[in-house]
Order: structure tokens, then sequence, then C-alpha cells
């Protein structure tokens, strides 16, 4: 079979059991480079587990995640040096670490400067150093974090450690970048400001596969949406396709009141 | 005056010794904390670094500066053979390998008639000076600032901070942990070969269980936000019996009681200051 459509990440049958629970069941999806692309699901649909499979952290029982023409194997640093990079649904900050430091950390697999040539400070560490830590304040400006780079991150408040989160996913320059919940625990303002940050990033080129919640999010931010429902893949589409979708809003909603929407409709 | 530091050092020269050469055990075994892994290995790294050095010294008559390299190399292989198989596996393991080692290390050498047996290898000669001494601790001081002020530097405090978090940043973990662990044996070994030929004798049981755990507090004491931290450890936890020997029977147990308050009220460590990471 010749994979001649234009997918910057393709999932071929993806499955994960634990101890007979089959957390994710046979899942294909395909993300299109340039493209903001939806994960969504009621809890417990596995989506983050998804997540987790696609960045190396657990392994699948069987499938596999190709990225852009390469299949991902091993565990999560290689990834992350094949050209993929996520955010956490419970942000995981280095918080003892200044702002700068985290987006610097998020750059290990771009610096070289050897052992030798960190303890001279010669040869590339200068001039790589200097770029990374240039390059760090351009991401902390781009996300609106300039004014706090040398604080400490743990000290930021929820919605700006978040956006650290994404300065520093995105500081390893992916080519896919995974984000699992960003707005959860965000207020309205907070929301709109990610959207408008997540837009930006996709206007720069950055593909992106969102796990999300708020429905109006979503809607808003995705060009496609594949739903997940206990593990298994029930719709996939645009927004409009998935939001009239009778799976969908059963597995939403519950049969009865799917039913009854039908019959309103009707 | 010149008099008085003379009889003072002649007085104290142990002393003195041991407050640098404990200093290099509390980096060695900063440099595992510093990645976020346990290794109790640091006393039978210490110990094949002194027996290869004595070994050397004695038998061979090496010049000292090869001993003191051979001292670092042959723990530093040992690591090696630990770190490999045991640092793929997450949790506990490494700290369970390395107190194996310890006791391998002890049981060989108060067996085999090569290390003296329970005897022990005396009149190794003192080739160990002050400055030798504080002259490493000074330089390995300076690299660890180096490293900490770099993209190895972020790389261990990320490490330590959330492993998982540190893998998705793309560090190479397996490599950072086995660096680390070889790294704290070369200095275990420096050091080892260094009290080695301060103290002309060297036993079995000085690189036991308990010196393992005497390492590990220097470090826990001292915290590991940087470097200085666990050598601040170390001095403390060294010269503290020295200053409580008026007390005779109950120094063990001040001893004890003032590092219990310390891990208790600062669970970060006396020096909970912590090195900037942008070089």
């Amino acid at each position: 079979m010749t994979s001649m459509s234009n997918n910057l990440l393709k999932i071929e049958d993806l499955t994960v059991r634990f101890h007979g629970l089959v957390a994710v069941d046979h899942v294909s999806f395909q993300v299109e480079p340039g493209t903001v692309h939806g994960l969504i699901g009621p809890n417990g649909a596995g989506k983050t587990t998804c997540f987790n499979l696609i960045s190396g952290l657990i392994p699948p029982t069987s499938g596999r995640a190709i990225l852009a023409g390469a299949p991902l194997v091993g565990p999560s640093w290689k990834r992350t040096r094949a050209g993929l990079s996520r955010t956490f649904q419970n942000i995981r900050m280095f918080q003892e670490m200044t702002v700068r430091e985290n987006v610097m950390t998020g750059m290990q697999a771009r610096l070289h400067a050897s052992v030798p040539e960190i303890l001279s400070r010669l040869g590339r560490f200068r001039k790589e150093e200097t770029a990374a830590k240039v390059r760090a304040d351009e991401l902390l400006e781009f996300v609106g974090l300039a004014a706090s780079a040398d604080r400490r991150a743990g000290d930021l408040s929820y919605g700006d450690q978040r956006r650290l989160e994404i300065a520093r996913a995105v500081a390893s320059g992916p080519k896919l970048l995974m984000l699992d919940e960003p707005a959860a625990g965000m207020n309205p303002t907070e929301t709109r400001e990610l959207v408008e940050l997540l837009l930006r990033l996709k206007q720069d080129g950055l593909t992106l596969l969102l796990v999300e919640h708020d429905m109006h999010f979503v809607m808003s931010l995705c060009d496609r949406i594949t739903v997940l429902n206990f593990g298994r893949k029930i719709a996939e589409g645009t927004p409009r396709e998935v939001r009239e979708n009778p799976d969908v809003i059963e597995a939403y909603l519950g049969a009865k009141v799917a039913e009854r929407l039908k019959g309103g409709t009707a | 005056m010149t008099t008085f530091l003379d009889n003072f050092f002649f007085s104290y020269q142990t002393l003195i010794f041991a407050l640098g050469i404990n200093g290099l055990l509390a980096l060695s075994m900063y440099t595992v904390l510093a990645v976020g892994q346990l290794s109790l290995g640091q006393a039978a790294f210490m110990g094949i670094g002194a027996y290869v050095s004595a070994l050397l010294t004695l038998h061979l008559d090496w010049p000292f500066a090869a001993v003191l390299l051979a001292a670092m190399i042959v723990p530093a292989l040992f690591a090696l053979l630990i770190g490999g198989p045991t640092l793929k596996l997450t949790g506990v393991y490494l700290a369970l390998a390395t107190i194996a080692l310890g006791e391998i290390i002890r049981i060989f050498c108060n067996t085999s008639d090569l290390t003296g047996g329970a005897l022990g290898l005396s009149g190794i000669p003192n080739k160990t000076t002050f400055t030798l001494i504080f002259g490493l601790l000074a330089l390995a001081l300076v690299n660890f600032v180096l490293i900490a002020r770099s993209r190895v530097g972020r790389a261990m405090e990320a490490m330590r901070e959330d492993e998982v978090a540190a893998g998705v940043m793309g560090i190479n973990l397996p490599a950072m942990k086995l660096g680390a662990l070889v790294v704290s044996a070369m200095l275990a070994g420096l050091a080892g070969a260094l009290n080695a030929h301060a103290n002309s004798f060297i036993g079995p049981n000085d690189y036991g269980f308990d010196q393992a755990v005497t390492i590990l507090s220097f470090a826990l004491l001292g915290g590991i936000g940087s470097p200085f931290g666990p050598v601040l450890g170390a001095v403390i936890l060294t010269l503290l019996p020295e200053l409580l020997t008026a007390l005779h029977d109950f120094k063990l147990v001040v001893n004890g009681f003032i590092i219990v308050v310390a891990v208790l009220y600062m669970p970060r460590g006396l020096l909970s200051w912590r090195i900037g990471r942008v070089g």
C-alpha cells in the first residue's frame, strides 16, 4: 500500500491493552500538515493514552505512528529529536528553574556543545548558548511572558504556566506539537488568548494535534476532529460534520438525549 | 605565628585531609543525585580506587599521577558494568545493584591474598599533599559550576525535577545517567586513592555500607541545589564529631540528633541556593 496522501502524522491501528482493558483499540487517523487537528471524546475515551503512545511514554500493544514518513520508535527523547513535541494535561514545569531556563531546556535536542567545549567555554559553546538564549527570549515574547523570563517557573500563575509549557514545547523546533488539554482550568479570557496564540503558531506553519474538553475551543480552532469513545474511533471530520454526527451526540449526551434531539429536529 | 600554624597543621593534618577527601566524596554523591538517581556505591567506588592505587604504588611503584589516573579509570569501568543494565530500569535498581557491588568488593577484599585479606594493606607511602587534595577539590568545583551553567546542567536539573518531562525535552536519559554514574565513580575512586596515600593503611571495612550512608548524608545535609551544598555537608559532618569530643559517649547521640533536626527542618539541605543554568 502506498501512502501518497498528504499527511504529517499517520496513526496506524494503534492499540494498547492494560490487563484486559483495551484503552486504545485499533485507532487510525491522519494529521495533515499546517492544520489544527482535534482529538476529542468523553472522559476515559483514551485520548491522553493515545498521546502517551504517540510520544513514546508507553509502548503500544500493536500499531504504530509515522511522523513525516518515518515510523516513531523508541523512548520519548528519541521521538522529540525526530520532530515531535508535547505538553501535559497536568502541567509538568521544571518549577525550580527560571522561566527562561525552562524554555532553553526545551532546546536540548538542538544543542550540541561537547563536555570539553562546555568546560573550556570554547568551540560551539558560547555561540550556541547565546543563540539559545536569544531564541528563548523570542519565544517568551511570542507567548507574552518576556517580562517574567527570570522568575521561578513554579511562581507563575496557572495560565502563564500553560503558556510557558507551550513555549518550552515549541523550543525544540517540532514538526508536530501535541497539546493535552491546553485550555483546562483557564478562565474565558485566558482561553481566548490561548486560541489566538495557537492560531499564530499555525500561521507560522506549525501543525497542532490537541486533546480538549472545551467544545467551543475545539470547534473554533480545529480544522479536523477525530472522536474517540471507549478507545475506539467513532467519527472523524470537520467540526460541523462531527457536531452533527449522531454517534458523537450519543457518546456525549447518552442515547436517550440523542433520540429526543433527533425526534425534535425531524 | 608560623610555628603555631605548623603545630596546628601537624596536629590536625588528618582532619584537614579528611575535610578535602570527604568534600570530593560529597561531590561524587552529588553527581548521581543531581540527575535524580540514587546510588549507594560511592563507598565501593572509593574502595576500588583505594585498593587499585595502593597496589600499584606498593607492587609496581607507578608514579603517583598515573596511580591517581588508574584509581579513577578502574571504578569508572565498574560503573559502566553496573550502570549499563540497571539504569535502563526506573526505580531503586541502581541503589540495589550498588549495594551489592559494595558487598562484593568488601568480601573480595576480606578474602583475597592480593588485597591483604582482613588485615588490609599497610605501609602505603604518604604521597597525598594538602595542595593536591584541595587543588583537586577546587578544580572539581569549578568544573561542576561550568557544567551547571550549560545545556548539561539544565538537563541534569530537569531530570531531577521530572524525568518524564525531561525525556520529552529530548534529553538522552540513559546517556546522562550513565555519564553521571561514571563521573561519580571517578571522583570517589580519586578520593579513595588520596585517602589511601594519606593514611598509609587501608582495610576492607573502611568501604562498607555505613561509609556509603555517611557519604549520602553529606549530600542530604548540604542540599543538592548546587555542588557547594554537599561539600558544606561534608565539612560539617567531618568537623562535628571533632567539635563534640567533649561530650565523650554522647558524641554520636548529639551528632545524630543534629542531623535529624537539620533534615527535618531543612529538607532541601542547609544550602538551598540553586545555581543559574544559563552559561
